[in-house]
């Protein structure tokens, strides 16, 4: 562990490439916190199949090269197959846990996400899986940067969708919507705003963005049934991390648990990359109760 | 005395199923042992997940906790476990009856105890979690305890030890697992039984039902919260032994944390039976084990989509679950009065409130 310590100050370029690593990925991470958020925020579920869907939306870009078309013509696909997805989850499950208990979300989602993660298991295999999108690799700084032109791609991809949903949200009807319904659902109501329609859309849109997130998974990284639990944790911690409603502080934390993370499995080898992410959200948990507990009478 | 009797039956039912299941049905004794341990998995969570409206996602930690514990002292006692995990297995070393049953006497009794003072200390940082924050926080350290052990080379790392073979014939032996595993159950079951009639149990209700309340009256919500994990962590590090020891091979992730699996399975065994109910548990992890079985067998390559959505449907449409079901259709049989003086009449034993004696009193005089 040490070793690679000194590694790192031996090469100071290798942390270049680390941070860039960690930065094209998390900027992925960002937007599935980001869909997390909005659904926590506004209908107060916390969807632990998030990942799932993930994954979901990368099996659809992989199905588009096994077509020969190329996997980010699958973007699209998998936005509107996602949406179309999502509406249908609401209205069939999530429609009937809005209100009740916290904890029944948090299940009733963890049962979704073993549906989906072996149904996909069954179509796909558990065979990691990568859609291939044949781009070149190029070489920086004297050949000891590498980054291969597609993480560029999905990185600008990424930053591209986030600013139109965040223009949608800020400026459109329907997002102003969702938002009066975050803030007040009975005021929202009475405004004569369709709640229900807002909280189907709501995570139709949350389902559309972790399929798009997927789509640039599926290219920049790698594939398989049962990662989703992973994407879900990374989400969790990203919110929890930052709070709820402050987007400047997903982006960050999103950003920053991509580069802690390639620097912890680098650092203490790849069989704890996945101990990283966990330990992480257990820490911030923790360190938010030492905060909260000044505020906190307790009797003792 | 009708009453009585009628209450003492089902008490008894349970204990005659027990006894007398691995004399009707040998061949399936390993099922049975199983299904014991599921019913405590459900028990145990049902101390903090439906008494006390905590709801861990991370309570298999302490199975797993306990598993190790116990494979170690049973290993540590006699040999040098560093060197026996690092042979995989593949060097075979005997252990003499005596040795076997000292070393898994003594690994019982550790890793209850072990996974009591992790239950503490863990309590500790993790109780001023609430709500969702405390389920997620539980599961992330119930996944992150099997990723730390993955990657700890003195007990095996990711391959896994091979726990002493049982000096006996496999029969005798799943014979003495199911024993074990039964009278664990028993005891747990009858100890939850004592103290939810008690002090205990109106303590943790009133933390269910409103935590901040429950401390303005003076109750140290902490203390019941910690004792209520620590019991419980006392007998799934015990059941985890057991379990690994019947098992005879322990690896980190998918037998000892096996956290979307039995840490999964027994939320939803808890939530099927009833949450906050004393037979909901058992009735829940019952029906939720021979489903899972015959899903298995009938199923093959389709029974996790099932229990899949055997989870929502009884997260979503079932909430109250069956022994909460039959509360509501039928609330006299459980002495929730709703007709107080038709109720005083036709059975005058029946769980009477001081107020209700005085009325009824009141009215006889007069």
């Amino acid at each position: 562990m040490l070793d690679n310590i000194a590694l790192l100050g031996i090469a100071p370029l290798l942390n270049v490439q680390l941070l860039l690593d960690g930065l094209f990925i998390g900027a992925i991470f960002v937007l599935a916190a980001y869909g997390l958020a909005l659904v926590w925020g506004v209908m107060n579920v916390k969807n632990l199949a998030q990942g799932d869907f993930v994954m979901m939306g990368g099996y659809i870009a992989f199905v588009m090269t096994k077509l020969g078309i190329h996997p980010i013509f699958g973007l699209p696909v998998a936005i509107v197959f996602m949406f179309g997805f999502g509406w249908v989850v609401y209205r069939v499950i999530i429609y009937r846990v809005i209100g009740k208990d916290l904890f029944t979300s948090l299940l009733a989602t963890f049962g979704m996400a073993i549906v989906i993660q072996q149904l996909l298991n069954l179509i796909f295999s558990p065979d990691v899986m990568v859609a291939e999108s044949g781009f070149a690799i190029r070489s920086y700084l004297g050949g000891m940067v590498t980054v291969a032109d597609i993480k560029l791609i999905s990185f600008l991809l990424a930053t591209v969708l986030a600013t139109l949903v965040i223009t949608f949200m800020k400026y459109s009807r329907m997002g102003q919507a969702i938002r009066a319904t975050a803030q007040d659902p009975r005021a929202a109501r009475v405004m004569g705003i369709d709640t229900e329609r807002v909280y189907a859309f709501t995570f139709a849109l949350n389902a559309a963005i972790c399929g798009a997130a997927g789509v640039l998974i599926s290219m920049i990284w790698v594939l398989q049934p049962f990662f989703g639990m992973t994407y879900s944790i990374r989400a969790f911690v990203i919110v929890t991390a930052a709070g709820l409603g402050n987007l400047p502080g997903v982006i960050i934390a999103g950003l920053g648990l991509g580069a802690v993370e390639q620097f912890a499995g680098f650092i203490l080898g790849a069989e704890l990359q996945q101990f990283t992410v966990v330990g992480l959200l257990v820490a911030i948990l923790v360190w938010r109760q030492i905060q909260l507990r000044r505020h906190r009478q307790v009797v003792r | 005395m009708n009453t009585r009797l009628r209450r003492t039956l089902p008490y008894a039912g349970l204990l005659i199923a027990g006894i007398a299941a691995p004399f009707l049905f040998p061949d399936y004794t390993f099922q049975f042992t199983v299904l014991w341990v599921m019913i405590l998995f459900a028990l145990t969570w049902d101390i903090l997940g439906g008494q006390m409206g905590y709801n861990s996602l991370g309570n298999i930690a302490f199975f797993g906790v306990g598993m190790y514990i116990c494979a170690v002292v049973q290993i540590g006692l006699y040999y040098d476990v560093a060197q026996y995990t690092a042979s995989y297995g593949a060097v075979k070393v005997e252990f003499t009856a005596d040795q076997y049953f000292t070393g898994l006497a003594v690994g019982l009794i550790a890793a209850g105890l072990g996974a009591m003072v992790f239950s503490i200390i863990l309590g500790w940082v993790v109780f001023g979690l609430r709500g969702p924050y405390f389920a997620i926080g539980t599961l992330g350290v119930a996944l992150s305890a099997g990723e730390l052990t993955g990657a700890w080379d003195y007990v095996g790392g990711g391959g896994g030890i091979a726990l002493p073979i049982y000096p006996g014939e496999p029969d005798d032996r799943s014979l003495f697992f199911y024993v074990l595993s039964f009278t664990l159950t028993i005891i747990l079951f009858f100890l939850l039984r004592w103290i939810y009639l008690g002090r205990f149990g109106l303590a943790a209700n009133a933390i269910r039902d409103d935590e901040e309340k429950a401390e303005g009256m003076g109750i140290h919500t902490m203390r019941y919260k910690t004792v209520g994990w620590a019991i419980a962590a006392f007998f799934l590090g015990i059941s985890g032994a057991l379990f690994g020891n019947m098992i005879g091979f322990i690896e980190p992730l998918e037998v000892a944390f096996p956290t979307v699996t039995f840490g999964l399975f027994m939320v939803v065994m808890c939530l099927l039976g009833g949450r906050g109910t004393l037979w909901g548990p058992v009735i829940g992890a019952t029906l939720f084990h021979t489903f899972k079985e015959v899903t298995w067998i009938y199923l093959l390559g389709w029974q996790w989509v099932a229990l899949g959505a055997l989870i929502v449907v009884s997260v979503v449409f079932f909430q109250q679950g069956i022994v909460g079901w039959v509360k509501e259709k039928w609330p006299e049989k459980f002495g929730i009065a709703v007709d107080d003086r038709a109720l005083a009449e036709t059975d005058p034993d029946l769980d009477e409130a001081p107020s209700q004696r005085l009325r009824r009193q009141t009215e006889a005089a007069q």
